[in-house]
C-alpha cells in the first residue's frame, strides 16, 4: 500500500509548540502536574514536550514519569506473540496531582483505559487528563477522548498511521499507510 | 520476541538459557510492581492456579501464594495433611478432582522425584514444580541465580560453591542446572557422605575443604541439613558437623575477599551458619526471598500467556 505524509517534521515542530502551550494554559507552572508517558512509543512524544517546556517556556521542575500498560491490556492470551514489557519509571506519588497521559495515537482507546488502570496503582490523583499526538477519531471502541490532540485523522479501518521520530527512526513524520 | 519453549516448568534440566534470560527481564518488571504502593496487576483474573503441597513448606507456599495473588489469580491451597490423602486416594485422582473444578496451572510439591513430570503427562494444566523430593526444585535455583545476577550484575563466569547436604538437596541440583546454563562455574563442598558419587558427570568439581572452597568462590550458597530426609546417620555428630562445614563470621573475614553467603532456608542458626553471618551485609537471604515473589510472578506470568481460551 502506498505511503502518504501527513505531517513532516516542521508540521510536528509548530504542534509540539502548541501542546505545550496549550499545557501551559491550564497547569500554569506545572507544580501540581506530573506527564506520564505510555511505553513504548508515547515515551517520545513525553520527552520531547518535556524538553520543549522546559527550554522554550522556561518550565522548572517538571515530573515526568514512564509507564508500562502490558499486565493491565485487555488482550493478554489473545494473541499469538507474547507480550513484552517495558520498563516503567514513576519515581513519585501521584497522589492529588494532575496527571496527563501522553501517547502518540489514539486509535481504539484500550491502552488508555489500560492505563487509566495502571495509574491507580501510584495513587488517587485529583484528575487525569489525555494528550496525543493523533486521534484516529472514527475507530474507537470505548468511550475515551483525549483532552489535548495534535492533528484529526479520519483514517479508515485498513490504514495505519505510523509516527516515526528522530531518536530511533532517522527523522519526525507522520505517515499513512 | 518468543515465550518460553517449555510447556510446565518441571525442572531446571529442561530449559534453555534463553528462558531463564526471558524469566529474568519479566521479574525485573515485576520486581517494580511489587514495590509500588499498590503490588498488584491484573493480567491473571481469569486463571485459577491450585498449589498442592503434599510435603511442608512455609516459605515456597507463601511466595507462591503471594505471586498468584499479586497477578490477580484466584487461588485454591491443598496441603496433604489435612486432606483425602490420608483416606488412601491416589495423587491422579486427588489432582484430577480439583482439575474438575476448572484449573489452570498447578503448582505442586511432592516428596516423589517426578511427581511434576508424571502429573504433566495425565492432566490437562500447566505444572510448576515447587519441589519434587531430592530430584529439583526450580523455582528456587531460578531466584537463587536471580539474587546472584541482582547484587554482582551477571551469573556468567562467576565461582559459586554450594556447601552441605547435596545428596538430598533438590535446591543444589536445580541450582547446578541453572548456574551451568548461565555460564558460572560450580563446586559442590561438604562431607563424603552427603556428596553424591556421580556428582561430578554433572561438571562440578568437589572439594571437601571449607576453607579452599571459599577462597575459590564469589558466592557461596549454603544448605540446610535435611535430618528429615536422612535414614541412616551421614555424619557423627551435629557438632562435628559444625566444626568441618559451619560458616562463621572468623572464616569469612580471614577470605581477604567479600564473598556473597547465600541459604535457601529454613536456616538452622549455628549449625550450617552463624547468626552474625546470616544477618550480616554479605548475606542476601533476605533479598532471595524477596526475589522469590518475582521470579514465581514471572514463571506463572509466562506460562498463562500460553493458555488459550
Amino acid at each position: 500500500m502506498s505511503k502518504k505524509t501527513l505531517l513532516n517534521s516542521k508540521d510536528i515542530e509548530i504542534i509540539l509548540h502548541r501542546l505545550a502551550c496549550q499545557l501551559i494554559e491550564n497547569h500554569n507552572d506545572f507544580s501540581n502536574t506530573v506527564l506520564i508517558g505510555l511505553q513504548p512509543r508515547g515515551t517520545f512524544l513525553a520527552n520531547r514536550l518535556m524538553e520543549l517546556l522546559k527550554t522554550a517556556y522556561q518550565i522548572k521542575d517538571l515530573k515526568l514519569g514512564l509507564l508500562d500498560i502490558t499486565f493491565y491490556r485487555d488482550d493478554f492470551r489473545r494473541k499469538e506473540t507474547p507480550l513484552v514489557a517495558e520498563t516503567t519509571k514513576i519515581d513519585f506519588l501521584i497522589e492529588d496531582k494532575k496527571v496527563v497521559i501522553i501517547d502518540d495515537v489514539l486509535y481504539s482507546g484500550r491502552s488508555v483505559r489500560a492505563a487509566l488502570t495502571a495509574i491507580q496503582s501510584y495513587g488517587r490523583p485529583e484528575n487525569i487528563e489525555l494528550l496525543v499526538l493523533i486521534d484516529r477519531r472514527f475507530s474507537r471502541h470505548l468511550p475515551i477522548q483525549p483532552n489535548y490532540r495534535g492533528r484529526q485523522v479520519d483514517a479508515i479501518n485498513e490504514e495505519r498511521v505510523l509516527v516515526t521520530w528522530k531518536e530511533t527512526d532517522k527523522k519526525d513524520a507522520v505517515y499513512i499507510e | 520476541m518468543q515465550g518460553l519453549s517449555v510447556e510446565h516448568l518441571l525442572g531446571i534440566k529442561y530449559l534453555k538459557t534463553s528462558d531463564i534470560d526471558l524469566i529474568f527481564k519479566t521479574a525485573d518488571h515485576f520486581k517494580e510492581v511489587i514495590n509500588r504502593p499498590i503490588k498488584k496487576v491484573p493480567s491473571l483474573r481469569d486463571i485459577t492456579i491450585a498449589n498442592l503441597f503434599f510435603e511442608n513448606s512455609t516459605r515456597t507456599k507463601l511466595s507462591f501464594e503471594l505471586a498468584e495473588k499479586r497477578l490477580s489469580a484466584d487461588v485454591i491451597n491443598f496441603s496433604a495433611g489435612q486432606s483425602s490423602v490420608k483416606k488412601g486416594e491416589t495423587l491422579i485422582d486427588t489432582v484430577n478432582n480439583i482439575l474438575a473444578m476448572k484449573v489452570d496451572i498447578v503448582v505442586m510439591r511432592h516428596g516423589n522425584v517426578g511427581a511434576g513430570v508424571f502429573l504433566s503427562k495425565h492432566v490437562d494444566a500447566k505444572i510448576i514444580n515447587a519441589g519434587d523430593g531430592t530430584h529439583e526444585h526450580p523455582t528456587q535455583a531460578l531466584l537463587d541465580s536471580y539474587s546472584i545476577r541482582e547484587k554482582l550484575g551477571t551469573v556468567k563466569g562467576k565461582k559459586v560453591v554450594i556447601i552441605g547436604d547435596i545428596l538430598h538437596s533438590r535446591v543444589a541440583l536445580s541450582n547446578i542446572f541453572a548456574l551451568q546454563l548461565q555460564g558460572a562455574e560450580v563446586k559442590v563442598c561438604g562431607p563424603t557422605t552427603l556428596i553424591p558419587k556421580y556428582i561430578s558427570s554433572l561438571g562440578v568439581t568437589v572439594e571437601h575443604n571449607l576453607k579452599k572452597a571459599l577462597e575459590w568462590c564469589d558466592v557461596a550458597n549454603v544448605l540446610r541439613v535435611q535430618h528429615e530426609r536422612m535414614d541412616i546417620k551421614y555424619f557423627p555428630s551435629t557438632r562435628e558437623y559444625t566444626q568441618l562445614f559451619g560458616i562463621n563470621q572468623e572464616i569469612l573475614s580471614n577470605l581477604g575477599k567479600k564473598i556473597v553467603i547465600m541459604h535457601p532456608g529454613p536456616i538452622n542458626r549455628g549449625v550450617e551458619i552463624t547468626s552474625d553471618v546470616a544477618d550480616s551485609d554479605q548475606s542476601i537471604i533476605l533479598n532471595q526471598v524477596e526475589n522469590g515473589v518475582a521470579v514465581r510472578m514471572a514463571v506463572i506470568y509466562l506460562l498463562a500467556q500460553q493458555i488459550k481460551r
